[in-house]
């Protein structure tokens, strides 16, 4: 009886001693063990797999350094760059074009919050959704674009069959959910402008665009940094679109590096586990400079937060 | 406020704003209006080329052909199947995960918080062939069980951010007196944090709702067959078969995309909090 008693102290007191610094790692561990399996575990086999040639199923052969070396040579790999460039530039427009919008909607007249809520509403719809409906939007002879461009020039572009074209029109489509996230960024952000500085500026003058330069922009800087973050995420990520409006055509031209990497690895063309994983790390080592940047910036805003 | 109340302008701006909020709207959802009206358009309409006009008839008939011979119905039940555990558990998990980042001081306790914030960011892309070949190897190829584990994994990372930031909102002041009292720590965050945590679990949910409920990436690299591809995926292969049948790509587009935007909008205060929250912060 006394010793059981003495044992259970010693127990309870090391469970006391250590709670502070026990509790948690216990409160982690499922959530950690569940990211390392699925997410960071698998960027580190996603390197080594691209060093060899691997069909998913059978024997995987050593290649070294071959994929991407074969990667480097390979035409469809730099059209699908282009574009991933031209995406990444082309989508950073969401972020003034949802400031804009914002500025627009930041009123306080009669079912204004109805109206935001309708702005916002592409971003709330499945891609794959956005995607078929523009595609209906530029659908040769009877699409409303299609319509629109033959009554103003005299003849219709079929956007989606166009080479030059068609990753324009992806993109098009891609802004659109996009703009409406900045927009609601950019709302909340308008909310929290302090009203004081905004009319000590208005005392001293200051108004339209420089007002919102100088007094406006600096105070919406986390909204932009947030903005900028998932715009750039977005556009390197950009798979949905392309996969839906066009399967990467005509004649490839429409691929991005995350679609290229998909159809390597899992398409009717084969099997190409190894090559698909060279392209992701191409894309992910790409990604990972505008990571670090992010990290770097958020990880400075917390030390001052200390 | 910025920019200046439209009620301090002449009447001439205000009427001009007036005008203007609805005109831009209407072009602003273009693109929906012409599904929304093409998906009750009857087939006759379209193979007349009466393409913008107002529909001869309102044709309910092609939601009715849509959920009769496609299986539609089946796609959405499976994306609910995958989204409903998903935001539990990822919002389970990340309370837990959010609680030790946001409450305790410990060495490795700002690497590992950013550990989840990178991973959350990175391409879907370079895990696709490394999860594709666990989820084989477990078995669970083609199920739901293996896209909602996925799912659960991935999320905690963005959960995990937007939770510790909430958590380290909370006045401290609460948690001290509960150590003070003697209060066991699992106690303290189950009976002190997570009631606080309210506002932020119901924000979470619909958002990672919408977003598991709109993932397609996923759903096409680890479920392949109509019994348990979720709508997104459904979506595209019916595509393929409907080529031309706009009247029925809309109306099956309209269905797929009602879920999130019901939650969207009965949850709307949530919503916004959410997507804020987790971000301008």
């Amino acid at each position: 009886m006394a010793v059981a008693f003495s044992g259970q102290t010693a127990r309870k007191s090391f469970w006391r001693r250590n709670q502070q610094s026990l509790t948690p790692w216990l409160f982690l561990a499922p959530g950690m063990f569940m990211f390392a399996i699925y997410v960071v575990w698998p960027i580190f086999e996603s390197f080594w797999l691209s060093f060899y040639d691997w069909d998913g199923l059978g024997q995987k052969v050593w290649l070294g350094w071959e994929n991407y070396v074969e990667l480097f040579d390979d035409d469809a790999f730099y059209t699908s760059l282009y574009n991933n460039v031209l995406w990444l530039v082309l989508y950073l427009l969401a972020v003034p074009a949802g400031l804009g919008i914002a500025i627009f909607l930041n009123q306080n007249v009669l079912g204004i919050r109805l109206y935001k809520s309708l702005f916002f509403f592409p971003f709330v719809i499945s891609q794959v959704v956005v995607g078929l409906m523009f595609s209906w939007f530029y659908a040769p002879n009877f699409g409303l674009f299609y319509n629109l461009v033959e009554w103003i020039t005299g003849s219709g572009i079929a956007i989606l069959a166009d080479p030059d074209l068609v990753t324009y029109g992806i993109i098009a489509a891609g802004l659109w959910p996009q703009i409406a996230y900045c927009m609601i960024l950019y709302l909340t952000g308008l909310n929290n402008v302090s009203p004081d500085q905004v009319e000590a500026a208005r005392l001293d003058g200051a108004k339209g665009l420089k007002m919102l330069w100088y007094v406006i922009l600096p105070q919406l800087r986390p909204a932009t940094f947030i903005a900028v973050v998932v715009t750039v995420i977005g556009a390197l990520r950009s798979f949905d679109l392309v996969s839906i409006m066009t399967d990467g055509g005509p004649f490839g031209s429409s691929r991005v590096l995350s679609f290229y990497m998909f159809e390597q690895a899992l398409s009717e063309y084969g099997y190409r586990m190894g090559y698909g994983a060279a392209i992701a790390v191409i894309l992910f080592l790409i990604m990972m400079v505008f990571i670090s940047g992010f990290i770097w910036k958020m990880i400075r805003d917390e030390k001052e937060g200390y | 406020m910025f920019p200046r109340p439209i009620e301090q302008s002449s009447p001439a701006a205000r009427l001009a704003y007036k005008v203007a909020l609805p005109a831009a709207l209407f072009l602003w959802l273009l693109p929906l209006l012409g599904v929304a009206m093409t998906s009750i358009r009857p087939a006759s309409d379209l193979a007349a080329g009466n393409y913008f006009g107002w529909p001869s008839a309102v044709a309910l008939s092609n939601y009715a052909d849509v959920f009769q011979n496609s299986p539609i119905g089946q796609y959405i039940l499976n994306s609910f199947k995958a989204t409903i555990p998903t935001v539990i558990g990822a919002v389970a998990l990340s309370t837990m995960t959010g609680f030790a980042l946001g409450i305790y001081k410990f060495r490795s306790n700002l690497p590992i918080f950013f550990l989840f914030v990178a991973g959350n960011f990175v391409p879907f892309q370079i895990l696709m062939v490394p999860v594709r070949d666990l989820t084989v190897n477990f078995g669970l190829y083609n199920t739901t069980t293996g896209l909602v584990l996925f799912h659960i994994a991935f999320q905690t990372g963005f959960c995990t951010l937007f939770m510790r930031n909430f958590i380290r909102a909370l006045p401290r002041e609460l948690i001290e007196a509960a150590r003070v009292d003697g209060v066991a720590e699992w106690r303290i965050y189950w009976f002190v944090v997570l009631p606080l945590m309210r506002p932020a679990i119901a924000a979470l949910s619909v958002l990672i709702f919408t977003f598991i409920w709109n993932d397609y990436f996923w759903a096409t690299v680890l479920t392949t067959s109509a019994e348990t591809q979720p709508v997104t995926a459904g979506l595209y292969s019916l595509n393929g078969q409907w080529i031309a049948a706009w009247q029925l790509v809309s109306a099956g587009s309209i269905v797929a995309a009602l879920p999130p935007v019901a939650m969207f909008f009965l949850m709307q205060r949530h919503f916004i909090a959410g997507l804020t929250l987790g971000a301008v912060k």
